[in-house]
């Protein structure tokens, strides 16, 4: 087998036993949360046999490592149990799957993740390849400057901005960010416009800079200077010789920032209300809807996996001594 | 116009008082210091001279070109009557690569990973529109020929880290043919190799700068090394020309001191002695740094008391295991180590300190062999204090003998090691081994990493140190210079094992084995037809 494809595999393994026991931590953590939701939904005045009677139709009786392997055991064939909520007193079960209810709201949260990534990556690259190109000057300072100031924003606050020019003063787009499954390609983009141009602004600092970073760290190399000593031209330098020997550390920030889009957006999906898991996963937090809290984190810890396993690939791949052994 | 038609003897590059700065330490220091150079079509130049004499810089500077941090101050550069000084960085540009090309000392640091070797190449012959891409490609698979190397129709194909560094330096040499420059600029390209590489390196871009009929610029701290490319040798020191002439008549009359101190170390010569008092015996050692690959096969050597004994070989040959395996550091998995009768524990943690103070070692490099924030004073007290506990006056008198025994006075108590110049490094590292009072030293490599005439110096101190207290050395070194300079027997390493041991008068007589005949006949001597001589000889056994 080749080297490479061992390597991807091996990596592919330690990322699922990662997963299984990030599920562990993620089960044994709400275990410590406080309260109880047979409790909360039923009241201070409930009877405790009542208490006792919803709790075992929930399956809260059974000892945690027990309801730890019904809930694994689930999730490996697809099932993510069914949500607390939806029932109540009254004994009319209304309750729906968890993956119903995270299915819409993920791939909302994926779109919006898609469109930043789409707009931020190639500004990032772009603007971390040129400002290398010119390093120190105006235009390397500007860039540098602006982009900080953009990370250093809380991300509500870009996004109040943002509705204040884009929204109020001049309607350009929407407000917020409503949208639902029925609603066209053309009109979502036009609707999540403004929390894609937020989210935007937030990465792409961070991303540009490493870019920047690791390309001029190459540059003090040897075979830099001989291509300079072979009359190559400073674009092409940076572009053929210093580039793909940078994308290691590029590609890791990158995985990182795009694994922030899925995980770390809620604040943004709060202020445009937009339908995504962080929302759905905030609200049930309050609720005590722990099927659906748990769905939830171990989609975020998948994504985060998933994204940074990637990363790992890419740099593998982009090593020559790795891809072409000896 | 094609390069055959072209007259040997009009002036190719004229260089007229060439100042260049250097921007350190936050002011500007003269590196060349106002220098002349002609060079004629065709004809080849040595640059010689010490590190820091500014070769690589004036080589540099024939293309135009100053690293970051330098910058040509003053004087003409003209290049076949274009100005470089004054020229624009596209004019440059369009030069360099086509015209001029240059071939860099390390090879395996000069070619860029992530590309294939055929491609880089190619790469400027192509940019600068001198060949087409296929024409070029073809035309590089040639000169992979002409330059020996191995299957030279895919070689090209291959990544810089899947072939050999001497390999790679021919490569190099290739890639700067690709655009049949005027000019080649070879910055010391063999001085990493081992000797035994370096001689077909050399023979191969000799041979393909004479069927090209090109000028080149070698530069090199190695006088035995440029003698054999060389048409004229210039001698730079201090970033001034010292003299420069025909080299023939630069071998046989050096006009300057200076230069005849070039091949300074060759002029210590020492008699050989026997003694069968032996302090140090290596048994059947082996030894591997992983489980899995053994470094050391069976390796046996023994040390005379008061004697010199050097391990040869080339990189990779096993002598710095050896010693570590010596001084405790990597235990043999197999084999012992008898030290004055006793056998050593085979760790160093379980040696007493008595046993660790009788052996001391020095290393290559003196600069990382101290701590920087240490004076002279704290780095050979500390032996002082450790192995014989002697503190306060006591200590400091003993200090101030010790730097008397190297030579230096007592001004340099106080001073750090970023103070001193790579001699006087080597000489406090020299102290503070002596300052344990050892029987034996291991020298790893002590002077390889300096000038000629400081190695005189050092090994002429290890010499007199040696007469005057009866020390033992174990001297590793790669350069038979040295080894015919200071040692009384030879151990010769090759992959690991020890091919021969014994005395060196008859180590270095014939007959000799053939990895040691390999190896001493390719150590280049200070006479012009020593290549062409050595490569008919060879040529003649192989026929034979």
């Amino acid at each position: 087998m080749h080297p490479i494809l061992r390597t991807i595999l091996q990596r592919l393994g330690l990322g699922i036993v990662t997963l299984f026991v990030v599920s562990v931590i993620i089960f044994s953590s709400i275990q410590f949360l406080p309260g109880d939701f047979a409790q909360a939904i039923l009241g201070q005045a409930a009877l405790e046999e009542t208490v006792a009677a919803f709790r075992k139709e929930l399956g809260l009786d059974l000892p945690a490592w027990q309801r730890y392997l019904q809930w694994i055991g689930g999730v490996v064939q697809g099932d993510f149990g069914t949500s607390f909520s939806g029932r109540d007193a009254s004994g009319v079960d209304r309750s729906r799957a968890v993956v119903d209810l995270i299915a819409p709201r993920l791939e909302n949260t994926l779109f919006l993740a898609l469109m930043a990534a789409i707009i931020s990556v190639p500004i990032a690259l772009i603007l971390g390849v040129t400002a290398a190109l010119y390093r120190n000057s105006i235009y390397d300072r500007t860039v540098n400057s602006l982009t900080l100031i953009s990370i250093s924003m809380p991300e509500f606050f870009v996004a109040y901005i943002l509705i204040l020019f884009f929204a109020s003063l001049n309607k350009v787009f929407p407000t917020l960010a409503n949208i639902s499954p029925d609603v066209e390609l053309g009109e979502r983009i036009y609707r999540t416009a403004l929390p894609a141009m937020t989210l935007t602004l937030v990465i792409v600092a961070h991303m540009m800079r490493m870019t920047r970073a690791a390309i001029i760290n190459l540059l003090a190399s040897p075979y830099i200077e001989m291509a300079e000593l072979k009359g190559v031209s400073r674009a092409t330098i940076i572009l053929r010789h210093a580039l793909p020997n940078a994308w290691a550390p590029i590609v890791n920030v990158i995985a990182f920032n795009l694994a922030y889009l899925v995980v770390g957006v809620v604040v943004v999906e709060v202020v445009f209300v937009y339908p995504g898991v962080g929302q759905l996963m905030v609200d049930a937090v309050t609720t005590r809807d722990m099927p659906v809290v748990q769905g939830c984190a171990l989609i975020f810890a998948a994504t985060y996996i998933l994204l940074n396993l990637s990363a790992d690939i890419v740099s593998i791949i982009s090593n020559p001594r790795l891809l072409h052994p000896r | 116009m094609s390069n055959i038609d072209k007259q040997r003897g009009d002036i190719l590059l004229e260089m007229r008082d060439v100042r260049i700065d250097g921007y350190s330490d936050d002011k500007w220091h003269k590196i060349i210091k106002g220098v002349d150079l002609t060079l004629r079509r065709g004809e080849i130049m040595g640059l010689i001279g010490e590190s820091g004499a500014g070769k690589s810089t004036l080589g540099l500077a024939a293309m135009g070109f100053a690293r970051p941090g330098c910058k040509i101050s003053s004087g003409t550069i003209n290049f076949d009557g274009m100005e470089l000084t004054t020229a624009s960085a596209s004019q440059c540009r369009a030069l360099r690569g086509s015209r001029i090309t240059y071939v860099a000392q390390s090879a395996a640091a000069s070619f860029n990973p992530s590309h294939r070797l055929i491609d880089q190449t190619v790469e400027a012959t192509v940019r600068h529109g001198i060949k087409p891409d296929s024409e070029a490609r073809a035309d590089a698979c040639i000169l992979y020929g002409d330059l020996q190397l191995p299957d030279p129709d895919n070689i090209g194909s291959r990544y810089p880290h899947q072939v050999s560094g001497g390999q790679l330096q021919r490569v190099m040499t290739a890639m700067a043919m690709s655009p049949r420059p005027d000019l080649i600029i070879f910055d010391e390209p063999t001085t990493a190799l081992d000797v035994t590489t370096q001689v077909e390196v050399l023979a191969s871009m000799r041979e393909i700068v004479e069927k090209y009929n090109t000028a080149a610029i070698y530069i090199t701290h190695d006088l035995a090394v440029v003698a054999q490319m060389a048409d004229v040798i210039k001698v730079l020191r201090y970033g001034e020309t010292v003299e420069e002439a025909e080299t023939r008549k630069m071998l046989s009359a050096p006009e300057e001191e200076y230069t005849k101190s070039l091949w300074a170390v060759r002029s210590i010569e020492k008699e050989g002695e026997k003694n069968d008092d032996v302090i140090l015996k290596i048994n059947n050692v082996d030894a591997a740094y992983s489980s899995s690959v053994k470094v050391l096969h069976k390796v046996s050597i023994e040390v005379p008391r008061g004697r010199t004994v050097a391990v040869v070989g080339e990189s990779g040959s096993g002598k710095s295991t050896t010693a570590r395996v010596i001084t405790g550091l990597l235990p043999p998995m197999s084999g012992d180590v008898q030290f004055n009768g006793e056998v050593l524990p085979k760790d160093l943690a379980s040696r007493s300190k008595d046993q660790l103070r009788k052996i001391q070692m020095i290393y290559q490099m003196a600069d990382t062999a101290m701590n920087p924030r240490h004076t002279i004073r704290e780095i050979i007290g500390r032996p002082l204090e450790f192995y014989l506990g002697l503190r306060g006056n006591k200590r400091d008198d003993r200090l101030l003998e010790l730097l008397h025994l190297i030579e230096l006075d007592e001004s340099f108590v106080d001073r750090l090691p970023s103070e001193l110049s790579g001699g006087q490094k080597q000489r406090v590292c020299i102290a503070r081994a002596l300052a344990a009072e050892p029987d034996l030293i291991i020298c790893d490599e002590v002077t390889s990493a300096l000038d000629q005439i400081v190695q005189k110096g050092i090994l002429e101190l290890l010499l007199k140190l040696q007469k005057d207290l009866r020390i033992s050395y174990l001297f590793i070194t790669h350069d038979i210079a040295t080894v015919r300079a200071i040692s009384d027997e030879i151990v010769v390493m090759f992959q690991g094992a020890v091919v021969e041991q014994g005395p060196k008068s008859e180590i270095l007589t014939p007959p000799f084995p053939d990895y040691t005949k390999l190896l001493l006949s390719s150590v280049p001597e200070m006479d012009p037809d020593w290549l062409n001589n050595l490569l008919a000889e060879r040529q003649n056994e192989q026929t034979a």
